[in-house]
């Protein structure tokens, strides 16, 4: 099992092996550190959006709202002087998971290009919620007292601390979300994406299948706000801006929504693009912009699908012609 | 609130409600069309509203800069159509989502490139400038008059154009059937095109109009182009119809409930957390008109595919 297990996942294996090894081969430094930590938790919310739009075949482009929510339940514990990791995660989570319950119970109800846009209209409404918040310094944002207490500790205080923890929790994440996606209840997602008209005929509803993956999405993508506000010590309505949606669904099409590794592929490419991208010019936009279009029109199984290809090059190469 | 107020915010609300007509009209048409999802139609809309200033400025007349805005804005949208949406008809939403995405990343950063980032100002006509008395006491500017009259009179030429020209029959035919209109014979990838093109300049036309009244920068596209999604999705996708009657709604809905949440909230709360809550209110109120009609009407208020 362990060699198949390679064979078929030696790229997010790599990846997340150089993650771990990251401190000790030359990107130990402040800089360097806050970068992959980033990359990290966007990479969480990547697998927590790849659940939905990958596993479920429902295309959000709200999810940002759910991290944002997650990042504004720390804020409003630690203006409550409340910064007790084993408080602050279960209350960022339950608060995402209960906005995704109560926005999916109507979205749910639609279905192609009206879920889309009833997404991103719910992440509207948080989006201008976060702006109006003045006791959370409104469109401003709000800059933590500190990072949150583990069992009491300042245990997120220290970077590499901080690195583990985030890099722990993405693992668990990738984990959990194969578990899900192989049991009974991520078989009838999956199944319902390629063809919802036979699953209702071997009488399952699908609602409340599709309901509950938006929440447990959702909770994810709340745990992984929670870390964003802890990088950042800093949250502001930007966080939930639709832009971020857009750019959660890019980083999972980047990295290909053929299997859940996929997600974590994209979120790194695409961070660390971004951050290689504006040292290069100001204007990183402009190109960054340009190689998004590139990558949807000709990068079809992204970038999770790349190594199939190339092993599939090579085994054309090598094959005599006629043959 | 007085009679006077209500009626300035109400006015305002139509006006409002006109220009997301205007945008969302070549959005519903796209999107009902060729079924692609373009979401850099707001980006559209900010092009039109730079090309009317800068040009205004340069030719130094609001008349000539819109004249020449809209061939620049039609240019525009047919050069993206050539680029990119033509290689999109045929994938999922999904790629189209994010394919338009980039564009406006593109686009965005384009204008901060040439222009800057800080606003630029464009001044209302000569002939258009002044106000009339609405009430006694009470002044409206006359411009934000002209762009509810012109946007009205070009939703009417637009129902002509769509209910009683030949080529507005293909493209009624194209909305609800477009498979069965190719094999009919008619050239399907000039009619998209064309839609299209004449979207963008829609858009463009609202960006122009739009100019003198807000502040022109990088980004202002993009709220316009949710509330457009937010009236054809409640208008129902591809209908002309349900998307002028939905802007309207949304126009007013979007106007009244930001400037009315605030007083009528202060009736049974204390003026600060009223005003907080007001504003918040207000700005979701859209959102929550749109999320109840679809509760209802899943498929929008004028649904056109059966």
């Amino acid at each position: 099992m362990i060699p198949g297990l390679i064979r078929r996942a030696w790229l997010p294996l790599l990846v997340l092996g150089l993650l771990a090894a990251a401190p000790f081969i030359g990107f130990g430094a402040g800089h360097a550190l806050t970068l992959l930590a980033r990359a990290m938790i966007m990479a969480l919310a990547a697998v927590s959006l790849w659940l939905l739009v990958g596993g479920a075949g429902l295309v959000s482009l709200g999810h940002a709202a759910m991290l944002g929510i997650g990042a504004y339940a720390v804020v409003a514990l630690d203006a409550a002087r409340i910064t007790e990791a084993a408080v602050v995660v279960p209350v960022a989570m339950l608060a995402a998971a209960g906005f995704a319950l109560l926005t999916g119970a109507v979205a749910i109800r639609t279905s192609g290009v009206h879920f889309i846009m009833i997404t991103l209209a719910f992440g509207q409404m948080a989006f201008f919620t976060a702006g109006s918040l003045t006791i959370y310094g409104g469109d401003d944002g709000y800059t933590l007292y500190g990072r949150s207490l583990v069992a009491g500790q300042r245990w997120a205080e220290d970077r590499l601390g901080f690195h583990y923890l985030c890099l722990g929790l993405l693992v668990a994440a990738l984990l959990g979300g194969r578990v899900l996606l192989a049991s009974r209840f991520g078989r009838v997602l999956r199944a319902a994406r390629e063809n919802p008209e036979r699953v209702r005929a071997l009488g399952f509803s699908l609602y409340p299948y599709r309901l509950a993956a938006y929440a447990i999405a959702g909770a994810l993508a709340g745990l992984a706000g929670v870390l964003l506000a802890n990088a950042a010590e800093f949250v502001a309505p930007s966080f939930l801006a639709w832009q971020r949606s857009g750019d959660l669904l890019f980083m999972v099409i980047l990295g290909g929504l053929g299997s859940l590794h996929g997600a974590l592929l994209g979120a790194i490419a695409f961070v660390l693009l971004e951050e290689g991208l504006s040292h290069l010019t100001e204007h990183w936009r402009l190109i960054f912009g340009p190689l998004l279009v590139l990558s949807v029109l000709h990068l079809r199984g992204g970038l999770a699908g790349v190594p199939g290809q190339m092993a599939g090059l090579l085994r054309r190469a090598g094959r005599p012609p006629h043959a | 609130m007085s009679l006077g107020l209500f009626l300035v915010q109400a006015l305002n609300g139509l006006q409002f409600g006109v220009l997301l007509f205007l945008v969302a009209a070549g959005l519903t048409l796209v999107f009902g069309v060729m079924d692609c999802i373009n979401l850099a139609h707001g980006v559209q809309y900010m092009l039109g509203a730079y090309c009317g200033a800068s040009l205004a400025a340069l030719a130094g007349s609001f008349w000539a800069g819109l004249a020449l805005a809209l061939p620049a804005t039609l240019a525009c949208g047919l050069v993206l159509e050539w680029l990119v949406f033509r290689h999109l008809y045929e994938r999922d939403h999904l790629s189209q989502v994010l394919a338009t995405f980039g564009v406006i990343l593109f686009l965005n950063q384009a204008v901060k490139a040439i222009w800057g980032t800080a606003p630029l100002q464009m001044a209302a006509p000569e002939a258009l400038s002044g106000g009339i008395t609405l009430l006694p006491g009470l002044q409206y500017p006359v411009y934000r008059l002209a762009i509810l009259a012109a946007g009205l009179a070009t939703a009417g030429l637009l129902w002509l154009l769509v209910e009683r020209t030949r080529i507005g029959a293909l493209v009624r035919a194209g909305a609800s059937n477009a498979p069965m209109v190719a094999a009919l014979g008619v050239d399907i990838r000039r009619l998209f095109m064309l839609v299209f093109g004449f979207g963008a300049m829609l858009a463009g036309f609202a960006g122009v109009m739009a100019a003198p009244i807000l502040s022109v920068e990088p980004g202002m596209g993009d709220g316009v182009l949710i509330l457009a999604f937010v009236v054809i999705v409640i208008g129902g996708i591809g209908s002309v119809r349900g998307a002028f009657i939905a802007a309207l709604l949304v126009g007013l809905v979007e106007t009244l409930g930001r400037s009315l949440m605030p007083d009528l909230l202060r009736l049974v709360m204390a003026a600060s957390p009223a005003r907080q809550a007001g504003a918040a209110i207000g700005s979701m109120l859209v959102y929550a008109v749109m999320a109840l009609v679809l509760a209802v009407k899943p498929r929008g208020l004028f649904p056109v595919r059966a």
